[in-house]
């Protein structure tokens, strides 16, 4: 039996090329070209590398979007996924997060009538676009599968029934164990994504297009009038400011200063 | 008529772009400075399949076609000649004599572990004393019936890959009487006997390339070892070299868009009486020259690559490609040295190592001054 592996990704545009009207705050999306998520080529990555490592690994893209976007799972197949599906109909244009999570769980529910179960889902922590880092945590509730995000580390165990990851805190990580099947969301630190090879540019590939009836889903959880997130505004947000490094000869000194700061800023 | 790349020619542009920018760029100064082989970027290439681009999946190539593989070298050359330069000898000169001429116990014996990238090739024409000239060969190859071998004597020189190379496709004279239809081409290996790499030339550019001599002395090898019939030589060696001139018309191509790329960038910062070098008029007009003759060269060399692609006679398609994309690499380096002033002379920004690099592509596989032999043969008949 085979080893599946679901990869959901999102094409977006380069967010290095794109600006924000300053008037309408809206984005400038004009002649911006589209691009594989950078998170979500991290988590393409790490299901290939458990694909060069055993020969039964099926790895199968899952996205949404219009149907541009199969120049990104294109891009995908070449780098070495087994096949792509993207979910695409009108009916789930404008989708926020919550129905977009509906539609792709909708989507991943016929991938396993048609195919068997998963074994393992990954995805991107968040796509440059929206930068929600919503919808592979949704995805999973919806699936009712455990889920780890800010993936950094991933060992699978060699009975291929549990991972060990290094999840990504801010200050610091957590160890965790989990079965599977169950959802990674990826960062960049996990791997360095690998270039599309030559061969599989030219090789024939296996990208089905899958509309709302094919995914059997309820009108009523996808699309724009379904979503119940309004975007109020979009802006470049100010760089942070650099933090203040105290300098003392002792500790004292340094405790001292720290205490002036804190009372100054009414933290204490 | 279509001007369009295909959906797989653009992502293998997307790719190598992507690859030459990454793997290639960052140490393209460093390995030119250093007269270094880049066997880590070499590696690299083996594994995303940019050694054996044009060639049928069943011999273990990427099954991709001619003009893909000119974009290779462009983009490849775009950043570093020396690395285009690799991809072009290995592909064009050893891999497709062997898979052309060779019959198929040759192609699959040689062809997975070449176009795979496992091993790399180079090519033996070229002697001390049979350049342009090619029918002076004074290499031998004697037949041996009792032992239904070939012994080789003699020497190649400027032999590009020559030290990194384990598959050589090589001329030499088995019956000097018959002139250039007394050549034959034969396949040698590293580590036949009585065949060892001799002097690698110190070069004025694309000095990270490999650039050797060969020599045979009493070198004897199976007979089964001989590309195509006796005497078939010059016909396996001109038709190599009428594809090898698309790799180096692409190398030139590549070279001189790096070249106006690197410019463009400056002269949008570069501030002279109070604005922009892109801001006068002048220098505007040396960088439209600049771009209409890189995009005709452009033309010219995928031109021919579709040419060869459909199997159309394209030999002096490949020439007018190599002699014009040669020639705007030269003049395009040599205008960007000087948009750069006292700047591009140096070896703080790379336009100085593309204007070295260039030069070769007006010399090897053909100088342009035979290029302008072919092309007007072609024209005005023999």
């Amino acid at each position: 039996m085979a080893f599946r592996i679901l990869v959901c990704a999102k094409q977006v545009p380069d967010t290095n090329e794109i600006t924000i009207n300053p008037e309408t705050g809206t984005l400038q999306r004009d002649g911006v070209p589209s691009i594989l998520n950078p998170d979500d080529a991290n988590a393409l990555e790490q299901a290939l590398m458990i694909k060069d490592q055993y020969d039964d690994v099926e790895v199968t893209v899952i996205t949404m979007g219009p149907p541009q976007a199969e120049a990104m799972v294109y891009e995908c197949i070449a780098m070495g996924a087994d096949a792509g599906i993207i979910v695409s109909d009108r009916a789930v244009g404008g989708s926020d997060t919550w129905a977009t999570s509906n539609a792709c769980k909708a989507a991943i529910d016929k991938y396993v009538a048609e195919n068997g179960d998963y074994d393992l889902i990954f995805a991107g922590r968040q796509a440059i676009d929206g930068d929600t880092a919503q919808v592979g945590p949704q995805i999973a509730e919806k699936l009712d599968i455990p889920q780890v995000t800010y993936v950094e580390e991933f060992k699978l165990a060699e009975d291929r029934k549990s991972v060990e990851v290094k999840r990504q805190l801010e200050d610091g990580y957590d160890l965790i164990e989990v079965q599977l099947p169950c959802m990674l969301t990826c960062i960049k630190e996990l791997n360095a994504p690998r270039y599309m090879s030559i061969g599989r540019i030219y090789a024939d590939k296996d990208i089905k297009i899958w509309n709302a009836d094919d995914i059997n889903v309820d009108r009523n959880i996808v699309g724009l009038k379904a979503s119940p997130t309004n975007v109020f505004k979009s802006f470049t947000p100010a760089p942070k400011e650099p933090g203040i490094k105290l300098v003392g000869d002792t500790e004292k000194d340094l405790a001292k200063a720290l205490l002036i700061n804190l009372k100054k800023k009414h933290a204490i | 008529m279509n001007f369009s790349l295909t959906k797989e020619q653009e992502f293998v542009r997307k790719m190598v772009e992507s690859f030459a920018e990454t793997e290639v760029e960052p140490i393209a100064a460093d390995i030119d400075k250093e007269h270094r082989f880049p066997t880590e970027t070499v590696e690299k290439m083996a594994r995303y399949g940019l050694l054996g681009i044009p060639f049928p999946t069943q011999y273990g190539g990427a099954g991709a076609d001619h003009i893909s593989y000119a974009i290779t070298v462009e983009e490849l050359s775009r950043k570093c000649a020396s690395t285009g330069v690799i991809c072009s000898a290995h592909t064009s000169l050893c891999c497709w004599p062997i898979f052309n001429w060779g019959n198929e116990e040759q192609k699959m014996k040689y062809l997975p572990d070449l176009l795979s990238g496992r091993k790399l090739g180079a090519f033996g024409l070229t002697e001390p004393g049979a350049g342009t000239d090619a029918s002076g060969q004074q290499t031998r190859a004697e037949y041996d019936p009792e032992t239904d071998t070939y012994v080789l004597n003699g020497s190649k020189v400027f032999i590009t890959n020559g030290g990194y190379a384990e598959t050589f496709v090589v001329m030499a004279m088995t019956d000097k009487s018959k002139g250039n239809h007394g050549i034959s081409a034969f396949i040698v290996e590293k580590g036949d006997e009585g065949f060892s790499i001799g002097k690698t030339e110190d070069k004025l550019g694309i000095c990270a390339s490999s650039t050797t001599e060969l020599i045979m002395v009493d070198c004897r090898i199976p007979a089964d070892r001989r590309l195509g019939k006796e005497g078939e030589g010059f016909k396996v060696a001109m038709s190599t070299l009428d594809g090898g001139r698309i790799g180096i018309a692409s190398q030139a191509l590549g070279i001189a868009q790096g070249a106006l790329d690197v410019t463009i960038e400056y002269m949008k910062a570069r501030k002279q009486f109070g604005k922009s070098l892109s801001k006068f008029q002048a220098l505007q007009f040396m960088v439209a020259e600049m771009e209409c003759k890189i995009q005709a060269a452009r033309l010219l060399v995928y031109r021919a690559a579709d040419m060869k692609d459909k199997h159309i006679p394209y030999g002096p398609y490949a020439a007018m490609a190599k002699l014009f994309a040669a020639e705007t690499a030269m003049e395009v380096t040599t205008k960007c040295v000087q948009l750069h002033g006292g700047y591009g002379y140096t070896k703080d920004y790379p336009v100085e190592r593309m204007m070295r690099d260039a030069k070769i592509t007006e010399i090897y596989e053909g100088t342009s001054e035979v290029q302008k032999m072919v092309i007007a043969a072609s024209v005005l008949g023999k």
